[in-house]
């Protein structure tokens, strides 16, 4: 089982909720995929409140945890007061912790995180912060208060897949105890199922399956395949060999010569 | 008075952020407050005055990554 600060959940895909061609395809996705915890944000309402009202009736009926997020923010100042707000719409003190940095690469602003995660651990919210693959940084963000880590493993959106893995797995062999959750960059299953197999304990993902041609499949996919990796990891996977080894056993030749 | 509500200059008689809400046809338990880039919970809202030039923000459940 996956345990995220206490709670434990079977499914280890975090999805997102946008970017699908309708409400009902996303929730199709979300129960396809056998979804127990989704991100959701907070935007400017302009409809006397029913479009966010009809949103978060949607979200309700699915049965699922939410994560809210901070996506955006580019301030300490802007994540910690969308923080705040969520936190009393949502009534959770889990909060997907995004301060973006770059606006080409959305890469996060490291700095203003760690400083935004202590604020946020303090007063009690429980960090799921959106980080990149720095150890230094993870090490930071760790001790600021968070209990687990989202490094990315590409740009936002990009569905580029694991750009470094060295780095992926160097984080994963330096914090054997902390979830770790690869968030932002899958573009397919076998990203997904790479990453996991490294170790890595859960995958979030939106834009791979909400754009996809077909979501509510594409969801069902990423399930499968982040499964397996998971399977595959417990199971002990072959390291790659320069060499070829024979599979058929060598002793027992016949000699026809 | 003039309010700027949610990056838009419009012209309200509430006094309160409650008043304000209910004069703009706000209604719903998951609406999200904020008066000059602070936060102010619903329970605060009959209480919280409001005056000329304030920054309300009114955020609501949507979609996200």
């Amino acid at each position: 089982m996956l345990e995220l600060y206490g709670h434990q959940f079977s499914s280890r895909l975090l999805l997102g909720t946008a970017l699908y061609p309708s409400p009902a395809i996303m929730a199709d996705a979300v129960k396809a995929a056998r979804n127990e915890i989704v991100t959701v944000s907070l935007r400017r309402e302009s409809a006397g409140g029913k479009t966010g009202g009809q949103f978060w009736s949607l979200i309700q009926s699915l049965g699922v945890r939410v994560l809210p997020n901070t996506a955006g923010c580019h301030s300490v100042k802007e994540a910690v007061t969308t923080a705040q707000m969520a936190r009393e719409v949502f009534a959770t003190n889990w909060l997907k912790l995004e301060v973006i940095g770059n606006h080409d690469t959305l890469q996060p602003d490291v700095f203003g995180l760690v400083e935004a995660a202590r604020i946020l651990s303090e007063d009690g919210f429980e960090v799921f912060p959106y980080t990149t693959d720095d150890l230094v940084v993870a090490e930071r963000l760790l001790e600021a208060g968070c209990r687990l880590l989202m490094p990315w493993c590409a740009p936002i959106g990009s569905a580029r897949g694991p750009q470094n893995v060295d780095a992926l797995r160097s984080l994963r062999g330096h914090f054997p105890d902390v979830p770790l959750i690869v968030d932002a960059g899958i573009g397919r299953p076998s990203h997904a199922a790479e990453v996991m197999e490294l170790g890595y304990d859960a995958v979030l993902l939106n834009t791979a399956v909400a754009k996809a041609g077909d979501p509510v499949a594409m969801a069902g996919a990423f399930a499968k395949a982040i499964e397996a990796g998971r399977e595959a990891f417990l199971a002990g996977p072959l390291e790659p060999r320069d060499m070829a080894v024979p599979s058929t056993p060598v002793i027992g030749m016949a000699a026809f010569s | 008075m003039q309010l700027i509500i949610n990056g838009e200059s419009r012209e309200v008689g509430a006094g309160t952020l409650a008043a304000l809400l209910a004069e703009l046809d706000y209604a719903g338990g998951w609406l999200a407050t904020a008066l000059n880039g602070e936060v102010v919970p619903a329970r605060e809202r009959e209480t919280c005055r409001i005056a000329d030039g304030d920054r309300v923000e009114i955020l609501s459940p949507m979609k996200g990554g």
